[in-house]
């Protein structure tokens, strides 16, 4: 990578006079752009600031846990640690991340776009973002909540002090961003296409985020409606879940799942889309089995819909309800399979580069498959009665969600970070924290399985003395972990500053997001592009000088 | 009984139920499917990365579309070791959430942060629960407050405890020791301190543990005291020239015609909802004139009319639990913080610091009133 600017020479398009980051250096220019990759970079700071909280809260844990008794924090402060972690990571973390970053910035420009159908509506979503976001800091830091991220009733709504409402119309307005960002990407994928970018020849990314955005506009509408019962019943005291006064606390179970199950959707399907990207990039050729990926993610956004009754098998729900729904999440399970399979053959007979997204698409692929198989065990009846509510479904979780999801958000940053920035970062460093990323993750969670099969009920601040050495175990490889999460925001932030100037196309790909500038002018492109090869098209059809570039090489080497 | 750690780091919870071998046997099953996927596919990426790295720079792989073929057997044959999961996951929830007939029943109270258990001979017990071993004991369990979860590891079972109605556990312990209790459903402060132990024992020690302890009023009896005496429900519901109410006799589990029309089994559940919602299940034949007792009966008082009810039909196993004495004069005084805690939510036992004794018995005069409105805040 370093002799990239060297090889790409002329590869290198004439800067436009202004990119999308030069045109306007006022405050204003950027709090009112319509610019969609303005706005994705609005997204980036404050996503990545919730991220660092969220992470924070994170380690408060992981020290608190390292001895028996709850002597770090008091109990009290544990669980609002543990219940602000959860919120912040999933509604202002996990579910914005890729879509609203990734997904904001590279749409419009992958399908030949100008912008966003609603380029309005799209900062209108940042705003509903930052309130939401806002209001619940503002409950943080006025007390907090303790009622895990769940809001279980009636808990959360007749027993807990914390600011139960504030935090609930905090996730209530930032569900608008979220629906208003799926709208957006709907109309856009349907409407703004550029000529000849058939819908098969969309980046497999572009799929995944289709599909994340049904979820958005069908599942989000429903967390907010239970948010309003739960409001209606914490402050006009109308009996919807208390049962004290009329109500069913299995009914909020039902309602949060319904749209928190699918929600889980929202944060692994554009991680899905981006190792998509990486596995058939980074091999230099056609993904294997293309309409099988595509079509799996709507699958799953189908099926997500169905399956919310697994999180319920010990609350007294019909057994054969019960029945159902472990049925239903076997079905689930196999199209994400599916893409994984199709991810490994995409290798066979490539030209494989071990650049840093790559590295990261490997994990992520290596996490995935733990994450996805101890999904198996827990949507298995039987077993679930054993180990829900234990480590085993944290460490399940997370291997879905971390080992996943923010693998790919990583991985994706780096690879699209030359697009975004016009810069390049460190293939030193990068490579470097990859590895220490993957380790520090597989250390704190994989001893998290052996704790919940012990049976260590999750949400405890103290515990006994039995599982302490596991426990010292996760919080060392917590340490190693935030480690490897803090090196990215040292090179990545050197990186805008004193980082090598970026080429248009540093791997030579032909993606549509690489034949702009770096970084983009405002409009993305100088003239709209007219597609004529399929997608991932490494041969003749694509467009692309290799052969020339190939030279170049040699001539270098 | 201390229970032993035999490694320096755990890998593996103790087998003390039934249930705990078919649960393992599913659990090993599944670990061998994760590992020989896992392994399989880590394996084959890293052999084509190796063997397919980039000979030289922007270079291009070979053009492969997919294979029909291929996909078809990679999603069968996930889809058809799923269904193996699917299915002995299903055989073994049915056995962990269908009790069988023959069961010892003790009531379980949840609040928050105890356990209070009630067996049929009359023994209290608060954050410990005697059983003897090889006994098939079933849990009639319900909350006064928030949602809680009954979990024993090493039965390898668990189940929610719901505020407003009752959930059923059912267990048989197949080896004498000191077992964990937990909370495993999140209910606030104290929830990692709500647990307690489970004592399984040879029927011998049991017996005896039985009769050296304070066994107060069984639940039969306190429910019939209720009944007759404290909430005089025997004033409608007795038979005779005056009853009002629907009979009460005979009644458990059998079918009951509503004046809507709907047949109902006269379940738990029915008993429980006659005494707080009369109105909502009117007996065919019966004016609607009954007025709740929502807010003046306690859980435990609820459980115990419930038994009483049950025990006129002949139905429930609650007074056949060993050799117990019934007689509430057994007492040793050795109790002492069974009886003073229930009513104060200050004194919250914690595991740290309580004791070992076994005699948990409450004062069978003083029926607890548990219900602590205080906690709920407006």
């Amino acid at each position: 990578m370093q002799n990239v600017e060297a090889i790409n020479v002329e590869n290198i398009k004439e800067e436009p006079r202004v990119s999308y980051l030069t045109n306007g250096f006022t405050l204003k220019s950027w709090l009112l752009t319509k610019d969609h990759k303005r706005i994705a970079i609005l997204y980036l700071i404050t996503v990545s600031a919730f991220f660092a909280l969220g992470g924070t809260y994170a380690s408060l844990i992981r020290l608190e846990l390292l001895t028996p008794a709850s002597d770090l924090l008091q109990t009290q402060t544990y669980n609002k640690v543990f219940t602000q972690h959860g919120i912040i990571m999933v509604f202002f973390f996990l579910i914005p991340s890729i879509p609203a970053i990734l997904g904001n910035f590279l749409i419009p420009i992958m399908i030949g776009a100008k912008d966003l159908a609603f380029p309005k509506i799209n900062l209108l979503s940042w705003y509903f973002y930052m309130a939401g976001g806002g209001l619940t800091l503002f409950a943080l830091l006025r007390g907090g909540v303790d009622t895990g991220w769940t809001f279980y009733t009636p808990y959360s709504t007749t027993f807990s002090n914390g600011y139960v409402m504030a935090v609930g119309l905090g996730i209530f307005i930032n569900g608008f961003s979220s629906i208003l960002t799926g709208l957006n990407f709907i109309v856009t994928v349907h409407t703004m296409r550029a000529p000849g970018m058939t819908w098969f020849r969309l980046p497999l990314f572009v799929w995944a985020h289709y599909a994340t955005s049904l979820v958005m506009i069908l599942g989000t509408p429903v967390i907010a409606i239970t948010i309003l019962l739960l409001a209606l019943e914490r402050l006009a005291r109308i009996g919807i879940f208390d049962p004290a006064i009329g109500g069913d606390p299995i009914l909020f179970q039902h309602l949060f799942w319904f749209y928190s199950h699918p929600a889980v959707y929202i944060m692994i399907l554009p991680g899905m889309g981006v190792i998509s990207e990486l596995i058939s990039n980074f091999s230099r050729k056609k993904i294997f089995g293309y309409e099988f990926i595509a079509f799996s993610s709507i699958a799953i956004a189908v099926f997500g819909f169905l399956v919310w009754g697994h999180h319920m098998f010990v609350s007294g729900q019909s057994i054969y309800a019960g029945l159902v729904f472990s049925f239903l999440t076997m079905v689930v399970a196999i199209p994400s399979a599916i893409k994984v399979f199709n991810w490994a053959a995409t290798l066979y007979k490539g030209q494989i580069s071990y650049d840093t997204p790559m590295l990261y698409a490997l994990f992520f692929i290596g996490l995935f498959l733990i994450g996805g198989l101890t999904g198996l065990f827990l949507g298995s009846m039987g077993l679930t009665v054993h180990l829900t509510d234990t480590y085993f479904i944290v460490a399940h979780f997370h291997y879905v969600m971390v080992g996943g999801q923010v693998l790919a958000y990583l991985g994706g940053l780096h690879y699209w970070w030359s697009k975004i920035t016009g810069k390049m970062y460190s293939e030193f460093w990068s490579k470097i924290a990859s590895i220490i990323i993957f380790v520090g993750f597989n250390l704190t969670f994989f001893p998290q399985f052996i704790l919940g099969y012990l049976g260590m009920p999750r949400r405890y601040a103290s515990y006994p003395d039995e599982f302490q050495v596991l426990n010292i175990f996760s919080t060392a490889g917590a340490s190693i972990l935030a480690i490897g999460l803090i090196i990215p925001l040292i090179y990545l932030t050197y990186s805008i500053f004193f980082g090598a100037k970026a080429p248009a196309n540093p791997w030579m790909l032909p993606g549509l997001e690489w034949r702009t500038a770096s970084p983009p002018p405002t409009e993305n492109f100088e003239e709209t592009p007219i597609v004529t090869w399929e997608a991932y098209e490494f041969g003749e059809e694509s467009g692309l000088d290799l052969e020339d570039a190939r030279n170049r090489n040699k001539v270098l080497v | 009984m201390q229970q032993e750690t035999t490694s320096w780091v755990p890998l593996f919870p103790e087998q003390a139920s039934t249930f705990a071998w078919e649960v393992d046997v599913l659990y090993f099953y599944l670990i061998a499917i994760s590992v020989f996927f896992t392994v399989g596919i880590v394996a084959v990426i890293f052999f084509f990365f190796v063997k397919y790295r980039e000979k030289e720079k922007f270079a291009t792989g070979e053009e492969i579309h997919g294979s029909i073929a291929l996909e078809t057997v990679w999603s069968i044959i996930p889809f058809v070791i799923s269904m193996t999961i699917f299915l002995g996951g299903a055989i073994i929830y049915f056995n962990q959430y269908r009790p069988p007939a023959d069961t010892t029943e003790i009531y379980v109270v949840g609040k928050q942060w105890m356990w209070k258990m009630q067996h049929g001979t009359g023994q209290r017990e608060i954050n410990e629960l005697h059983v003897p071993v090889g006994r098939k004991i079933k849990l009639t369990m319900t909350t006064e407050d928030t949602l809680h979860d009954f979990y024993v590891p090493a039965f390898r079972t668990k189940m929610d405890v719901v505020p407003g109605r009752y959930t059923t556990l059912w267990f048989e312990p197949t080896k004498p020791g000191k077992y964990h209790l937990f909370c495993a459903e999140y209910c606030g402060l104290n929830h990692s301190g709500m647990g307690g132990y489970i004592y399984v024992m040879e029927q011998r020690d049991f017996d005896n543990w039985l009769s050296g302890t304070e066994s107060g009023q069984t639940p039969v009896q306190a429910g019939q005291d209720l009944f007759q005496n404290k909430l005089g429900c025997a004033s409608c519901h007795a038979a005779g020239q005056n009853q009002r109410g629907a009979p009460i006799e005979g009644i458990y589990g059998e079918e009951i015609k509503l004046t809507n029309g709907q047949t109902v089994i006269a379940d738990d559940e029915y008993i429980r909802n006659s005494i707080l919602n009369p109105q909502s299940q009117i007996v065919e034949g019966y004016q609607p004139i009954m007025p709740t007792f929502k807010g003046q009966v306690t859980e435990e008082q609820l459980v115990s009319l419930v038994a009483y009810i049950k025990s006129l039909s002949g139905a429930g196993g609650s007074s056949q639990t060993g050799s117990g004495s019934t007689s509430g004069g057994a007492a040793t005084g050795g109790g002492t913080s069974g009886g003073s805690d229930a009513n104060s939510s200050g004194l919250i036992p914690r595991r740290a610091n309580r004791g070992d004794t076994n005699s948990m018995g409450s004062n069978p005069n003083a029926p607890p009133p548990m219900s602590e409105p205080s906690n709920r805040q407006p």
